[in-house]
């Protein structure tokens, strides 16, 4: 199955085979968390299971991005992440202590986000399994007040706001697999962006129309499934995108695209344009937040696309991700 | 980045593309193929049909290796790797490429050992850390990349490794723009030449076009600068009545080629007597194939090749696609039957090939009607 890199299979296996299954005719576009009234109380909840080789990388492990990834997936909801359950399924044989260092990373992390771990499970595979360890988690939160993420209320002339640099967290693992004769000065960015989405909000929180973290797939998937949803064509211009030069000199080396590359500590908004510079100047007055910009707009054209565009006139179109990102050599 | 971002400074782009409106005859149309898939990714990557004149047409050529393979030695392949004892090794440019029963990463998902590396020197690697497998390069590429399977070869031989060998699919240039313009529906006008190619086989080898087919031919890098910088030098040839070998490129290609390369080549390779080239047919003299002197290391000698032949299906236009007579949107099966996912044809296969490309880049630009340009 080529469904696990978050591009366009990963769709398709949703939109497939378990939407219509799990919601029926009434399924609503995929969203990073579900939201839900249940007798009156609304409460958002999501999850997300976290395999990564290796296990501890620069910048991070996987421990920290399980607690980040679910409280980041609740936050661009523009929920308020509450609670967390963990499950682990560990492959027999695993060193207490690495065990106990992501064990760390968790409470470590969940503290930073202000969320409770609430409870959990573990199962132990036999030896070969899980590749040591894999980790999955469950978020609760409540939704912020004064804030509707619907791809729908998207318009021709918001803008499209991204958090920092791109494509960090995806070139430090393929760096850190060792695979490569190459080396960085890189770090993941894994982080939880909840201060920065509760700035934005209370800045521009009624212009804000829709969120997500670019995670696997990267920014091109996320502003895909984006222009798919609203039916509207989303252009970037090119020389305002955010990329370190250790990443954009990874990508040229692999022939990859930054805006395939996967983030674990950044998010997109969609942003009505009067209220885009409050919601831009927000992010740049919070820690972690200087390099936020503003990368591109919806347009009506090219409909259903995103569409990258240079300064000196080029022009391309940047689809989702097909699989994970290979290496071009020959 | 340094040797990056001053080959896309935007003003010095639009100043190239304004050089080629000036060269350009306004009553002339231009049809210049980029041999080079390289060249054919960048021209979508970086948008640049958009800012070249419309009378300036380029026709994509034969320069993509993984589009020209037949799918017969990928089945081949994959077939010696059903053996649970071997490794499949391959560039990850190989990976998602369709033989009749999957491709190697359909093969692996259902349990084969394919693994992606990114050298042959990466192969002989897993061969000392796998000793009770045997491992098996895949290796695919023009002259490009053939040095470094040669070196591998050589060292092979030099350390004794006995439980490697390479799947040699390696390709030469000059015979496929040989085909090209051999074909009697072929009218061109000049050719951006392969710039990584002949960093090894520099630029003597293109002199027959210059002199017989009496076509400029300007050996390019693969900026957008370095692109619109030949197609200056190809006009100004073209608008002089001249025909010559130039290189764009000097800053990476030696005139000469790089000799040591070259030496490694021809220790290790001798040229097939003919080949089969996916959408062009069999070609005389176009691939290289290991000598006996090597054969310990060299799959189709050390194992029964099964010579699986596998014809593309006829409704597929890959050889009109290939030739420039047709554009990729105008065969029957573009983005239809035949997706980057899904490739029918050779061209869809690879990013660097002409239909992959123009539908990853471009297709659903046609219907633009709002302005492109982005603000200041």
């Amino acid at each position: 199955m080529a469904h696990g890199a978050g591009g366009k299979a990963s769709r398709r296996l949703v939109e497939g085979l378990f939407a219509p299954l799990f919601f029926g005719a009434s399924a609503e576009p995929l969203a990073d968390a579900a939201h839900l009234n249940i007798n009156g109380a609304r409460m958002a909840v999501t999850t997300d299971s976290f395999v990564v080789k290796p296990l501890v990388f620069p910048g991070g492990s996987i421990g920290e991005l399980a607690i980040n990834g679910t409280v980041n997936d609740l936050a661009v909801s523009g929920a308020r992440p509450e609670a967390i359950v963990v499950t682990f399924i560990l492959e027999s044989g695993l060193p207490t202590d690495i065990l106990q260092h992501e064990i760390q990373a968790m409470a470590d992390a969940a503290q930073y986000a202000g969320v409770r771990i609430a409870g959990g499970d573990t199962k132990v595979v036999e030896h070969g399994k899980a590749d040591s360890m894999y980790i999955t988690t469950t978020g609760l939160g409540t939704p912020l007040p004064g804030v509707e993420i619907n791809p729908q209320s998207v318009r021709p002339g918001d803008k499209v706001l991204l958090s920092g640099p791109i494509g960090d967290h995806g070139i430090t693992i393929l760096l850190a697999r060792g695979e490569l004769d190459m080396e960085g000065d890189l770090e993941s960015d894994t982080r939880s962006v909840c201060p920065l989405i509760e700035a934005v909000v209370a800045a521009a929180g009624t212009g804000i129309r829709w969120m997500r973290d670019p995670t696997r797939g990267g920014v091109a998937t996320s502003l895909n499934e984006l222009a798919r949803d609203c039916g509207l064509g989303v252009v970037l211009f090119e020389d305002h995108l955010p990329v370190h030069d250790a990443v954009r000199g990874a990508c040229e080396l692999l022939g990859l695209d930054p805006l395939h590359i996967a983030n674990e500590g950044q998010f997109l908004a969609i942003v009505a344009p009067d209220l885009a510079d409050a919601a831009l100047g927000s992010l740049h007055s919070m820690p972690g937040g200087a390099e936020a910009r503003i990368i591109g707009e919806v347009r009506e054209q090219p409909a259903c696309s995103v569409l990258v565009t240079t300064s000196y006139g080029g022009s391309r179109i940047v689809d989702m991700l097909v699989g994970d990102p290979l290496p071009r050599i020959c | 980045m340094k040797y990056v971002d001053e080959f896309r400074d935007p003003k010095l782009i639009t100043k190239g593309a304004e050089e080629i409106r000036r060269l350009a005859d306004p009553n002339r149309h231009y049809r210049l193929m980029e041999v080079c898939g390289g060249h054919t990714h960048a021209i979508y990557r970086f948008g640049l049909k958009d800012v070249l004149p419309s009378n300036i047409e380029l026709i994509h050529g034969p320069g993509c290796p993984v589009c020209v393979l037949p799918m017969g030695r990928i089945d081949d392949a994959l077939s010696l790797a059903m053996d649970p004892d071997v490794i499949f090794a391959a560039f990850g440019d190989m990976m998602r490429v369709p033989g009749t029963h999957g491709s190697p990463l359909e093969h692996k998902a259902r349990g084969m050992d394919v693994r992606i590396v990114y050298s042959p020197s990466d192969a002989i690697k897993l061969a000392k850390m796998n000793p009770q497998k045997h491992v098996m390069f895949f290796a695919i590429g023009f002259e490009t990349t053939a040095p470094s399977t040669a070196l591998t070869l050589q060292r092979a031989k030099a350390e004794g490794i006995h439980n490697f060998s390479v799947f040699c699919n390696h390709v030469t240039i000059i015979p496929a723009i040989r085909a090209i313009l051999d074909s009697p529906d072929m009218r061109l006008d000049g050719f951006i030449g392969p710039g990584h190619v002949s960093t090894v086989i520099g630029c003597r080898p293109y002199e027959w076009i210059a002199k017989n087919e009496h076509k400029p031919i300007v050996v390019c890098g693969f900026e957008p600068l370095d692109l619109l910088q030949s197609i200056v030098m190809i006009l100004a040839q073209l608008q002089k009545g001249e025909a010559k070998v130039e290189s764009q490129y000097k800053r990476v290609v030696p005139w000469e080629g790089n000799r040591a390369a070259l030496k490694a080549m021809a220790d290790t390779f001798q040229l097939r007597p003919y080949f089969e080239w996916r959408g062009l047919g069999f070609i005389s003299q176009s691939a290289l194939r290991i000598r006996d002197e090597y054969a310990e290391w060299d799959s189709e000698q050390r194992f029964h090749v099964p010579g699986i032949r596998v014809t593309d299906p006829k409704a597929a236009q890959c050889g009109e696609v290939l030739k420039g007579v047709l554009k990729p949107a105008q065969c029957k099966l573009f983005g239809k039957e035949c997706t980057p996912e899904n490739p029918v044809g050779a061209l869809m296969v690879s990013s660097e090939g002409s239909c992959a490309a123009y539908y990853n880049y471009e297709h659903r630009k046609a219907n633009l009607v709002t302005s492109l340009s982005s603000p200041a």
